[in-house]
């Protein structure tokens, strides 16, 4: 069975939680004891229906707000396939969340409300799953239930969407109308919509393709940590164990360390379960070289024929995260695959409006939640691919020296 | 209809487990694998294996006793342990109620289930360990849902659920101030389901306790709750006979049984996917309150 990771987002009253609740309940992923819990706290409450939000909305603050302040991680199943949901939050303070929950998904789902259309927090979060590049998008128009279910309110939020979304980086865009309330069209079929012959939510979450998702043209190879077992029987054993971050590595294969752009040849690639003949992402594993060079963490084993940029200089989407803004002249700790360098940023470019997608070159003033293009340099090489090819070798976060906060995130333009 | 190039889901929660693993090692100076025995911590040190081999695992596991123990939990912990050849440090919480640091529960549903804290940040802090990693998994509980695979603690181990730092790609931000520590879940992504599917599929040892055995409980707020020295009766409640397993293990005092015939792994597995309530569904100590777990969390508990 293949895993889907998908991420939310919409805005704060779009009814995420509602959503995820009815997809975890529809799809039977929901034992007894939860939602028998989730009654009872609907009914201390005086509410009339179950509220299916209760199901994620965990953090005692949540509950007495009634609103998802940080990522919550959910899972289910079906005969098909596997899903964990980032449940992101849709206030506005907490765009970082959506960030941090968007970073690992295959697909973001976005909610809009079918009375309100495209609103400025649809926009800012699908602007942000089009710069994370995240393959995949599927609008969900709910609350179908409070227009009458009609076509035509469908049929305006997908044309208002798809006028935006022309400006945006996403390759496949679906709309679904759905009431998450009453779950129409979420799990089963709507009565109610019989208008709409398209597949429902949980159908076309079981059936898109991302088995291309993953570069598996680039050979990458980040070394975490050497193996070194001091046994008699493995003396001279070399193990340089990782996660494939792309591309299919085989033993035989030319390889190069870098920075130090020595050569080599892999002689083994080792796991557990015995060695493998080839080796491809996400797996992990320890490849052991022919030749005995220094190869220590933070290195890149790549192909001799394809090789990453290596740089001190770097042009970089950036995601403040931090209530400071960045300290003029600051060093942080940049963290890129395995390799931890210090960085400054020299200059910003511009920052992005991410409601209006324009640039604001007047703008330098770097705070909270801000999207901007900067340059920096590091003090020492970073090894890397734009983030476009792969977003493992392209991305990257700066930890805050003093506090040890991590501050930003960004993605390497080159 | 899949190209060859492509990993079934138990197969990439594995890769992402060793990584998180490995990473472990690699960022921090005296990291621990804490260990009760039961399910979840057996998966996190066979991944752990499998992460570092053909070398040993690079660290000790941790196992805090309550002194509440079912006596094959321990006997499974000393067997594996002497044969990764690994250290095994042992915190005890009889030790911190003689040493009065901590204070025993009192009452007929009295537990040594938070007393555990107290024990768990001594071990921590006397043996200088900067990174305790742990079989909790997100699916299990609506708070642990929010953990982070890192998860910062501070001076006082305790968790801030509102203050966690982003976690994105798979970048891990392991820094900290002296003092400071973390917990980290490489298998915070598994559910319940894939454990004992991986449990079967790499056919591990696992306590026989998980596997249905004649055992005399009582039956306490709809689970079997099994007799033992510690066990108060409460008027009414009479000692039976049963046939019954654990669907999950921890203090002996809280951890309550199920009627059930699964003695292979492949019937356990077939009965928790029929299963319809969650494994800690017989835990007590969860339902004490709403935000339970998220209350002990934030005071460093595991």
């Amino acid at each position: 069975m293949e895993l889907l990771r998908f991420t939310t987002a919409g805005s704060v009253d779009d009814g995420k939680s509602t959503l995820i609740g009815r997809l975890l309940y529809d799809s039977k992923s929901i034992f007894e004891d939860q939602i028998e819990a989730v009654k009872q706290s609907s009914e201390r409450k005086g509410l009339q229906h179950v509220d299916l939000s209760l199901l994620t909305d965990g953090l005692r603050s949540e509950r007495e707000q009634g609103i998802t302040i940080d990522v919550a991680y959910r899972y289910f199943a079906t005969p098909k396939r596997k899903f964990i949901i980032a449940d992101t939050p849709g206030h506005i303070q907490y765009t970082r969340n959506m960030v941090t929950g968007a970073s690992t998904a295959n697909l973001a789902l976005v909610l809009i409300d079918a009375r309100h259309g495209v609103i400025e927090q649809t926009c800012r979060h699908s602007f942000i799953a089009s710069l994370l590049k995240l393959p995949h998008i599927i609008v969900c128009v709910n609350k179908m239930d409070l227009v009458d279910y009609s076509e035509q309110v469908f049929n305006k939020v997908v044309e208002q969407y798809h006028e935006f979304a022309s400006k945006l980086d996403i390759k496949d865009i679906r709309y679904i109308p759905i009431s998450a309330l009453d779950g129409d069209n979420v799990v089963n079929h709507s009565e109610n919509m019989k208008w709409y012959k398209g597949a429902s939510l949980l159908d076309t979450l079981e059936t898109l393709h991302i088995g291309s998702d993953e570069n598996h043209l680039d050979a990458r190879f980040p070394v975490q940590t050497v193996i070194r077992p001091h046994a008699d029987e493995y003396h001279d054993y070399r193990g340089y164990a990782g996660r494939i971050a792309g591309g299919i590595f085989r033993v035989g294969d030319n390889v190069t360390i870098l920075p130090s752009g020595l050569t080599s040849k892999i002689k083994l690639i080792n796991t557990f379960d015995g060695p493998v003949e080839e080796a491809f992402p996400p797996m992990s594993v320890s490849i052991c070289l022919e030749d005995d060079i220094d190869v220590s963490r933070g290195d890149m084993i790549v192909k001799n024929n394809n090789q990453p940029q290596v740089s001190q200089d770097l042009d970089v989407l950036m995601c403040w995260m931090s209530a400071k803004g960045p300290r003029p002249g600051a060093k942080y700790y940049l963290k890129s695959t395995s390799r931890e360098v210090m960085a400054i940023i020299k200059e910003v470019i511009y920052k992005i409006d991410i409601n209006t997608m324009q640039r604001l070159d007047q703008d330098n003033d770097i705070r909270m939640n801000d999207m901007a293009r900067v340059k920096m340099r590091t003090t020492r090489p970073l090894i890397f691919d734009e983030y476009r090819r792969n977003r493992i070798t392209g991305s990257l976060i700066l930890i805050d020296e003093a506090t040890n906060e991590t501050v930003a995130a960004g993605t390497i333009h080159s | 209809m899949h190209n060859k190039y492509y990993l079934n889901h138990l197969q990439e929660l594995e890769s992402e487990a060793i990584y998180v693993i490995r990473e472990v090692a690699a960022q921090f100076d005296r990291p621990a694998i804490l260990f009760s025995g039961g399910k979840d911590s057996i998966v996190v040190t066979h991944l752990a294996r499998k992460a570092f081999w053909p070398a040993k695992i690079p660290m000790p596991l941790v196992h805090i006793d309550t002194g509440h123990n079912f006596s094959e939990t321990i006997e499974f912990r000393d067997k594996l342990v002497a044969e990764l050849g690994i250290q095994l440090i042992v915190g005890s919480v009889q030790e911190s109620i003689d040493k009065g640091r901590a204070v025993e529960e009192r009452g007929i549903n009295a537990t040594r289930n938070e007393l555990q804290i107290v024990s768990l940040l001594d071990t921590i802090e006397e043996n200088k360990i900067d990174a305790a990693m742990g079989g909790a998994r997100r699916d299990e509980e609506k708070a642990r849902a929010k953990e982070r695979f890192f998860s910062h603690r501070d001076e006082f181990g305790q968790w801030d659920p509102k203050n966690q730092r982003p976690e994105l790609w798979n970048i891990f931000n392991g820094r900290k101030r002296m003092g400071e520590h973390f917990r980290v879940f490489p298998i915070s992504n598994w559910t319940e389901m894939d454990v004992w599917n991986y449990i079967l599929h790499e056919n591990l040892d696992i306590p026989s306790l998980y596997f249905a055995h004649h055992r005399e409980a009582i039956y306490r707020d709809g689970t079997w709750l099994p007799n033992s020295e510690f066990l108060v009766l409460r008027e009414g409640e009479k000692i039976e006979l049963k046939y019954m397993r654990f669907r999950t293990l921890g203090d002996i005092t809280i951890t309550g049984g199920i009627e059930s015939d699964a003695d292979t792994l492949e019937k356990i597995v077939m009965e928790v996917s029929a299963s319809r309530s969650t494994e800690r569904g017989m835990r007590s100590d969860d339902k004490r309150s709403d935000t339970s777990m998220e209350d002990r969390k934030k005071q460093g508990y595991f």
